[in-house]
């Protein structure tokens, strides 16, 4: 597949990348650039690796072979303290939030200002509000996260992650499972953000309606490899079947219904 | 026949390759000590939840073992006509044996569970990974300061332990069944030797606390990161627990109080 | 991260009472209190037999330990052994024709030396030997002798 975004607008580019956990390939010879400054979305079924991914931008873990480059650095050979500071100009939000269970909120957003910078705290505590503020979440500065609903929780995770005001924010299945009310918000709040703070953003997600509401382009990966990428619009348009059957829902296409079986009239009939 | 032999071969294989993450892990922690020793507030906090909330247990615990050793000890000492000598049957029994391995053994079971469960919890619901992402060293944050409440409390655990079973053999044989006081606590004072054994008792301890904190820790952080994953760690914690203080306490006394 | 003062008082009052555990431990258990001397010397003694002798036996003059052994070695030309004895440094006034014998404390108890004080002026100082010494009893040959003054008796009368 062709790459349609010019090298100099991407900040994270994946070039050749395999990797392999066990026996499987995970991702196989693939090729990405996600533009700077615009919201992209990797999507794709359950367990594809689309985790991974993010896992090996920041560099939790290395790839078998190919490169990952962040704003042109290769991410394989950064040093430790490279790495650590790569990692300060990325946020990233988990799956459940990640938040620190023994600290309040206030002090979950805190955490990295206070772990990186060595500013005051009158200083910590008016970039904390600022970033609670952001995602509506101010009045609950003295909450312990396990008195957060799922949802709010998110959210604090997000204000934590763009306390150092990162170039590239990572959103790792954000949309699953929340209420429709949460989910208006947090579509609203990763676009706003993405705008207002000028971030790259990029969300790894298989919740088609949500995430094609705010993506400006979008990679569609299976079994290991891109099977199509495009803008929004691009990809409803495409040819293939498979991504067609994807972004629309269909219960049965490429991707069948059936779990491989044996003939059906003789497996009722025969007792074996 | 010939699958048994596989199986036998691959589990043993298995254990190595666990022992060998578990080494490299526990290198890991060691360097990774100085962020405990910076930052004393970490160490403090560890020191309350692993040493403070353990107390209670090891006292009571203590007390009775102390109690039964008094009792048990003066029936079996009173055939050989030796009532006299509980003493030093109870304090050696407590310093030798008793307090380093009762104290350990039940440190596993509570301390040492509970930082495999929070470890392992922690991974689950991806903090420690979350750490990491933000350019914080999980290792040196959450790992190495539990690990080294867990070596300092043990010896003062085992101690507590220790002193409050003589204290429990001295109210049952003195206060009780009316043993002679003087005897009880000079015979004691001559027979057991500061350095062979208060100070082997320690070095005992520090082992122990050593072993079952490095296990529980390693445990918890290498647990699969589901409720059962986590659950399965705690059993394994406290059961390799045990078997490494048992093991170890053979080989130290073997080591320690053999002829030299 | 903010350190409540309960914790803090919590986790100090937990090390303090670990520390006094050692300390009781230390003074009430152990016979450190009665170690109080700095430093001790050494002085040997030769014996034919040394029995049930062990090292860390006590050695005691009047009753009163006044040491241990401290190794037990054999002398491979006089066939005999060489019991190091180690002295606490304030009982410095052991004469030089000290003796030494072994004796068992009890019917079946441990072994030590007890130290007999002669009449020198002199007194022992470090690595200095003990000239006279009296052997363990060793039951087999108490048997013997008993069985052949028997048989001697008997032959007598």
């Amino acid at each position: 597949m062709e790459n349609s975004v010019h090298n100099d607008d991407s900040i994270v580019s994946i070039r050749n990348l395999t990797f392999r956990r066990e026996e499987r390939k995970i991702f196989d010879n693939i090729n990405l650039e996600i533009p700077r400054n615009k919201i992209t979305a990797i999507m794709g079924p359950s367990g594809t690796g689309k985790t991974t991914l993010l896992r090996l931008i920041g560099g939790q873990i290395e790839a078998d072979s190919g490169t990952v480059s962040v704003d042109g650095d290769v991410v394989q050979d950064m040093r430790r303290s490279q790495l650590f500071a790569l990692r300060k100009r990325m946020g990233m939000l988990f799956q459940s939030g990640a938040l620190l269970t023994d600290i309040n909120v206030f002090d979950n957003v805190a955490f990295p200002i206070r772990e990186h910078t060595q500013l005051p705290e009158s200083m910590i505590r008016t970039l904390v509000l600022m970033k609670l503020e952001a995602v509506g979440l101010r009045g609950a500065q003295d909450l312990m996260p396990n008195e957060l609903s799922g949802g709010m929780a998110r959210r604090v995770a997000l204000a934590r992650a763009i306390a150092l005001d990162p170039k590239i924010i990572m959103y790792d299945e954000p949309f699953t499972g929340q209420d429709p009310i949460s989910l208006g918000v947090l579509v609203k709040l990763i676009k706003s953000l993405n705008d207002a703070l000028h971030l790259t953003t990029i969300i790894v997600s298989h919740d088609v309606e949500e995430t094609s509401a705010i993506a400006d382009y979008i990679f569609v990966i299976s079994k290991g490899k891109v099977v199509g990428q495009g803008s929004t619009d691009e990809i409803n348009r495409s040819g293939s079947r498979w991504v067609h059957q994807f972004m629309n829902g269909l219960p049965d296409g490429p991707v069948p219904f059936h779990f491989p079986a044996p003939d059906y009239a003789r497996d009722l009939f025969n007792r074996r | 026949m010939f699958e048994n032999l596989q199986y036998v071969g691959r589990t043993t294989l298995q254990v190595f390759e666990n022992l060998g993450r578990g080494s490299i892990f526990l290198i890991r922690i060691l360097i990774g000590l100085w962020e405990p020793i910076k930052r004393p507030s970490l160490l403090i906090q560890q020191l309350y939840s692993v040493g403070v909330l353990s107390f209670l247990l090891i006292l009571v615990s203590g007390l009775f073992v102390g109690m039964v050793l008094g009792l048990q000890g003066y029936y079996i000492l009173s055939d050989f006509g030796a009532e006299q000598t509980l003493g030093v049957m109870v304090a050696a029994s407590l310093v030798r044996e008793l307090g380093p391995v009762v104290s350990a053994l039940l440190f596993a079971g509570r301390a040492g569970s509970s930082l495999t469960a929070e470890i392992g919890l922690m991974k689950a619901t991806e903090q420690l990974s979350g750490m990491e992402m933000m350019a914080v060293d999980p290792i040196g944050r959450i790992i190495a300061p539990r690990f080294l409440a867990g070596f300092l409390s043990m010896p003062l655990l085992t101690a507590i332990f220790s002193m409050i079973g003589v204290l429990g053999g001295y109210f049952v044989g003195v206060g009780l069944l009316g043993i002679d006081e003087g005897a009880f606590w000079s015979q004691m004072q001559t027979t057991l030797d500061f350095w062979d054994d208060i100070v082997n008792g320690v070095i005992k301890s520090l082992v122990f606390g050593f072993v079952v904190t490095w296990i529980a820790v390693f445990q918890g952080y290498d647990a699969i990161p589901t409720a059962e994953g986590v659950s399965r760690a705690t059993t394994r914690s406290v059961v390799y627990s045990a078997f490494a203080i048992l093991g170890l306490d053979f080989v130290l006394t073997a080591l320690m109080f053999g002829d030299a | 991260m903010q350190q409540s003062k309960t914790v803090v008082t919590m986790v100090g009052l937990f090390v303090t009472a670990g520390l006094i555990a050692l300390f009781f431990l230390a003074m009430q258990v152990s016979n450190l209190s009665s170690f109080q001397g700095n430093g001790s010397y050494i002085i040997k003694a030769r014996f034919d037999n040394v029995g049930g002798l062990k090292v860390r036996s006590p050695v005691s003059v009047a009753g009163v330990r006044v040491g241990r052994v401290k190794t037990i070695t054999f002398d491979k030309k006089a066939y005999v052994a060489i019991v190091d004895m180690s002295i606490e440094s304030r009982y410095d006034t052991l004469p030089t024709d000290t003796s030494a014998s072994i004796f068992t404390s009890g019917l079946l108890g441990e072994q030590y030396i007890g130290l007999e004080p002669g009449g020198d002026e002199e007194f022992l100082g470090e690595g200095d030997t003990l000239e006279l010494t009296q052997s363990a009893l060793v039951l087999e040959e108490m048997i013997g002798k008993f069985l052949f003054k028997k048989a001697e008796g008997s032959a007598n009368n």
